[in-house]
């Protein structure tokens, strides 16, 4: 092995342009491949580096294993990415896209070849963006708006469902196609806006605004898949502060489920994806709401059924309590006396009639005694004046013609002066 | 909209949101559940309960997605392209 040193100090002796012969450095091939790799894996620049550059000549044969040129205009540097790390991309690598590789300088000694092997490529100005959404993270985190305790609940059954997305994108057509298999009885309001370019984070700013003056239950805010540029507006800091401000809580679905954006931070739900933003917002779907009928028609009946029957329990219960304290003994008693007066009262009534009775029989006979009638037939005559009818009972009294009544008849007769 | 028959006494009913009408539904269950109102107010309330359930039912039938779109302060219908 030769040393750094020694290697130096040799060729600072000779001329570079007389080599000598008889220089005492003699090395066999591998001997110098392996000091090159020495000297680059020593450098610690070159252990740890990111380079920018676009890809040409990309492969990635059976084994899995990435192989391409980063180039500029004037250099090119070959490069490598083994299968682990080329599992974890997330981005499709092909000729002519600008990127940017982190890794290490190696060398591949078979074909004495250096080259980067890369664990890191995403697209170029990646690094600058990500580096600004970590300044913007942190320092919004610092304010508390990323705060759990700020996380309102989603309502379970929103009736006005608010959306802010682009009014052209796959995105919505997907939210509208869950939401209306889920929930078709909500009502959706559309805050259109541009999801990216510069435009986006106002425009993205002002729906949600216009929007909350429509106080919907729970606002998506949404976009489709893209570049880390694509999404770049949902880390916009207006954006991100107009989210944690929302008066409605806000759902955010922003690219794939990879992708994490500050407004995901900032929202009271994040999810993977719009469709899983419209899912989230219908935790309870119109198969749970016809269960829920179901099961509250059935609570309902088999609570009137329990009604009645408790109801005629406890009215058998009372019929029972009832005939213990009843006063039916006491009216039977009542209608017996009744009774036994009404008996006395006839009887009362009878003996005064037979009294009565008998006592008519008395006067009767004793009246019959009287009748004159009777006198007469037994050849007594009542001779009265004819004058004036008087009854002769004396002497003084028999004058003129008078008339004499027997038991059949009458006749008149005269005094004999 | 085809709407299941309901009687002209049940008219409040239909003005009522599908929220309200299943807020009111959960309310009677509860409280005929709980069995402390006399008889003949549970026999109303149970026929309410009845008519709500079929009308939620039937809102549930009809339901469709309602879109709309903001214009400025104004909303407007949303017409989704074709795919």
């Amino acid at each position: 092995m030769v040393s750094n040193s020694l290697l130096v100090t040799r060729r600072s002796l000779f001329s570079p342009m007389q080599p000598s012969l008889f220089s005492s450095i003699h090395l066999t091939v591998s001997q110098i491949t392996f000091h090159i790799r020495k000297q680059l894996e020593n450098d610690p620049t070159l252990q740890d580096v990111w380079v920018e550059g676009e890809i040409s000549n990309f492969s990635r044969p059976a084994s899995g294993h990435i192989y391409f040129t980063l180039k500029d205009k004037s250099a090119s540097l070959r490069c490598v990415m083994w299968k682990t790390d080329a599992a974890r991309l997330r981005l499709a690598l092909r000729d002519g896209m600008a990127v940017e590789a982190h890794g290490r300088i190696a060398v591949y000694e078979p074909q004495g070849q250096y080259q980067l092997v890369a664990n890191i490529i995403q697209p170029r100005g990646e690094g600058a963006l990500y580096q600004e959404f970590l300044r913007l993270k942190s320092m919004l985190e610092a304010e508390g708006l990323f705060d759990e305790e700020r996380k309102r609940p989603i309502p379970a059954l929103p009736r006005v469902i608010g959306i802010v997305t682009s009014a052209t994108g796959a995105a919505l057509r997907d939210m509208l196609n869950t939401l209306r298999r889920r929930l078709p009885l909500a009502q959706v309001i559309l805050a259109p806006s541009p999801v990216q370019g510069v435009e986006a984070p106002p425009a993205l700013v002002n729906a949600l605004a216009s929007l909350n003056k429509q106080s919907p239950d729970v606002v998506l805010l949404a976009r489709g898949g893209g570049s880390i540029e694509d999404l770049w507006a949902f880390n916009d800091e207006r954006v991100v502060r107009a989210v944690a401000g929302s008066a409605a809580p806000v759902i955010c679905g922003v690219g794939h489920e990879t992708d994490f954006t500050l407004c995901d931070f900032a929202a009271d739900l994040r999810a993977p994806t719009p469709t899983a933003a419209a899912e989230l917002a219908t935790q309870t779907t119109l198969d749970d709401l016809q269960e829920l009928l179901v099961s509250y028609s059935a609570r309902l009946s088999s609570s009137l059924l329990n009604l009645v029957a408790e109801q005629k329990t406890y009215t058998s219960a009372l019929v029972s309590r009832l005939k213990y304290v009843s006063p039916e003994r006491r009216i039977q008693s009542e209608y017996q006396h009744l009774d036994g007066l009404v008996r006395r009262s006839l009887s009362a009534l009878n003996h005064r009639i037979e009294l009565q009775s008998r006592h008519v029989d008395g006067v009767s006979r004793r009246l019959l005694s009287l009748n004159p009638e009777a006198v007469l037939s037994r050849g007594y005559a009542i001779v009265t004046r004819k004058e004036d009818g008087a009854v002769v009972s004396s002497v003084q009294r028999a004058e003129g013609q008078m008339r004499v009544r027997v038991s059949d008849g009458e006749f008149d007769v005269t005094r004999d002066a | 909209m085809p709407k299941a028959s309901t009687k002209k006494s049940e008219k409040q009913i239909e003005e009522l949101s599908y929220e309200e009408a299943l807020a009111e539904l959960e309310g009677i269950v509860e409280s005929l559940e709980d069995g402390q109102s006399p008889l003949e107010d549970s026999m109303k309330l149970f026929e309410r309960g009845q008519a709500l359930a079929v009308y939620c039912g039937s809102l549930l039938e009809s339901a469709q997605l309602k879109v709309q779109k903001l214009a400025g302060e104004a909303m407007v219908p949303f017409e989704e392209e074709s795919e």
